[in-house]
């Protein structure tokens, strides 16, 4: 099983330090998502987990070595990485895309294998795109068009898989589509899954572990239980907000608090 | 692909020998094809294999390394509009040529200063787009300011120097392949032969490009190291071509953008199809170009800029549109 740990990485955007000291462990096999609010640093943390940003201070350590010290293709036959907001080239079909993913298991002379071949249709069922594998990625919908980025990632065959907000601009019905995926990929092949999630209460639901940022630093980390709690809400996000356990899973739920109105000044008007 | 790529070689064939029969200096029907290739010396040697021959075979590598140039700079860039011409690699070439013209320096170096300009503009581009990695928008704006640049150079170099050696660098840089040897069609296949192995060794790392640079690195690519070698190749292939025949303009655009139409994205394949494409474009051109007006011929570079400003307008069209 591969490991992937950060040893006091600090990164940054030029001279301004985004992530500070950043000490964790992603738990194997394990689905974690990484929450908090716009700006704590969290996607960044994720760039430094996928080797794509290279730590100014500490390191990001790949089965116990430096990631930034091992060749990068080996690196990538054990670590995927879906980002933000991904965008294919025009006119590439949803095969082409998924077939670049087998990239990293590609040798100079015997171009394709069957286990590409192989790796390229299982992916292909597991996204349930097998029908819309000659269709070109900029004429699905959303949600199709994610999936088909999912389905690269997943021909990649890594043992660990980085995605940074899989479900933003989806609706809700291909949110939850995307990430019953992820759970079902999690559980049936063993994939350790990292995540960055803007929606806490799916956080909450899919996650086993939640590591909660705030200012470029981990505030808590441990189960949806342990973690997110109105204490919480209000030192991450700066919210009020009421958690109840969820009504269909029992994991925490958070709802927020009714913005309490200043009271108008006398005289002004509304 | 492959059917593709040996059907356009069949009729790349049938255009040579076809280029070998017309002309304006008459010669009865199949005896250009045997002076050609098996029947050498007699009457028709010079016309045909001093004259006519060359011709064909440079504008068919020409066009090769024209059209593959387009493919991998639109590809890197994912811009149909972009192309050699455009972002001042073929200007590049042209301003060194044309100091070589109006200098009045030896014509033999003139191959050898087009190809160094070329290849120089390429880093200079790529060195003044540098801001922490290279955005493919940035790049394309860099090289349009260059190629702005480059051109007032030219006109600097032409309004100094010369009214007779001036003719010569205009002639030049309209883009001919009058007067092609089998010297030049040496040089054209040199560059063909070296830098197509690399290309193809290239283009799976260019697919990786093409998803962003974080999917790039996600799937193991060395982004920076391989984009510049793909943006030195993709110059070295327009080098090559303006080198010996002057900066032709519209291949290197057209070419690339109608074979993508037809069999979609980069692939190796897809890449020897554009070049194969491009040969039969160039010298379909050239034989307009000789046939047209005969006997007053034309530079190539008027018909190709006749057929491909139009084109360019489609595309622009249509990239406003749909793509």
């Amino acid at each position: 099983m591969v490991t992937l740990e950060t040893s006091e990485v600090v990164l940054s955007y030029g001279s301004k330090r985004v992530v500070d000291d950043l000490d964790f462990v992603i738990p194997a096999g394990k689905i974690t998502a990484i929450i908090g609010a716009n700006g704590s640093g969290k996607s960044t943390c994720l760039r430094g987990l996928a080797r794509v940003l290279r730590p100014v201070g500490g390191a990001v350590l790949l089965n116990g070595e430096d990631i930034h010290l091992q060749p990068t293709k080996a690196v990538a036959k054990q670590i995927g990485l879906l980002p933000q907001g991904p965008t294919a080239p025009t006119g590439v079909t949803v095969s082409d895309l998924v077939r670049r993913g087998r990239y990293p298991h590609q040798r100079l002379f015997d171009q394709w294998s069957t286990e590409d071949e192989a790796a390229v249709q299982k992916a292909l069922f597991l996204t349930a795109l097998n029908d819309a594998s000659e269709e070109h990625v900029d004429h699905l919908s959303g949600g199709q068009r994610q999936r088909a980025w999912i389905a690269m990632a997943l021909a990649q065959e890594t043992d660990l898989m980085l995605l940074d907000e899989p479900t933003t601009h989806l609706d809700i019905a291909h949110q939850v589509e995307v990430l019953n995926l992820l759970r079902d990929l999690n559980r049936t092949e063993g994939r350790t899954v990292v995540m960055v999630l803007h929606d806490i209460n799916q956080g909450c639901r899919y996650a086993d572990h939640v590591v909660a940022m705030r200012d470029g630093k981990i505030v808590n980390q441990g189960s949806p239980q342990e973690v997110v709690n109105s204490q919480m809400m209000d030192e991450v996000f700066g919210l009020a907000a009421v958690v109840i356990p969820d009504p269909v899973t029992g994991t925490p739920l958070c709802v927020p608090d009714v913005v309490k109105r200043r009271p108008l000044a006398p005289g002004s008007i509304p | 692909m492959i059917r593709l790529c040996v059907g356009t070689s069949l009729v790349l064939l049938c255009l040579v020998l076809v280029g070998l029969e017309v002309g304006d200096y008459p010669i009865p029907r199949f005896k250009a094809i045997a002076t050609a290739f098996w029947n050498r010396g007699g009457e028709y040697d010079f016309v045909v294999n001093s004259l006519r021959f060359p011709r064909l075979v440079a504008a068919l590598l020409a066009g090769f390394c024209l059209a593959a140039s387009g493919a991998l700079f639109q590809s890197l860039l994912g811009n149909p509009l972009v192309s050699p011409d455009v972002i001042g690699i073929n200007t590049g070439a042209a301003l060194c040529a044309v100091f070589v013209l109006t200098v009045g320096a030896d014509l033999s170096v003139l191959p050898w200063a087009a190809f160094g300009g070329a290849v120089l503009t390429a880093v200079v581009i790529y060195l003044l787009a540098w801001k922490q990695g290279i955005s493919g928008s940035r790049l394309v704006l860099v090289g349009i300011g260059i190629n702005a640049l480059l051109a007032s150079g030219i006109t600097y170099l032409m309004v100094k120097y010369p009214i007779e050696r001036v003719v010569a660098a205009a002639r030049w840089q309209v883009g001919s392949l009058f007067g092609s040897s089998w010297t030049d069609v040496r040089t054209l296949a040199l560059g063909v032969i070296v830098i197509t192995p690399v290309s193809l060794f290239l283009v799976p790392r260019l697919r990786l490009l093409q998803l962003g640079d974080e999917s790039a690195v996600g799937l193991g690519s060395r982004v920076e190291l391989e984009r510049m070698a793909v943006i030195v190749v993709a110059s070295a292939f327009a080098a090559t071509a303006v080198a010996v025949i002057g900066p032709l303009g519209f291949v290197a655009l057209l070419v690339p953008h109608m074979v993508r139409l037809i069999v979609g994205s980069l692939t190796g394949g897809a890449l020897l199809l554009t070049g194969l494409v491009g040969a039969l474009f160039l010298l379909g051109c050239d034989l307009i170009a000789q046939q047209l007006f005969a006997p007053t011929t034309l530079p190539v570079g008027v018909i190709t800029a006749a057929l491909g400003g139009p084109y360019f307008l489609f595309i622009l069209v249509r990239f406003n549109r749909a793509l």
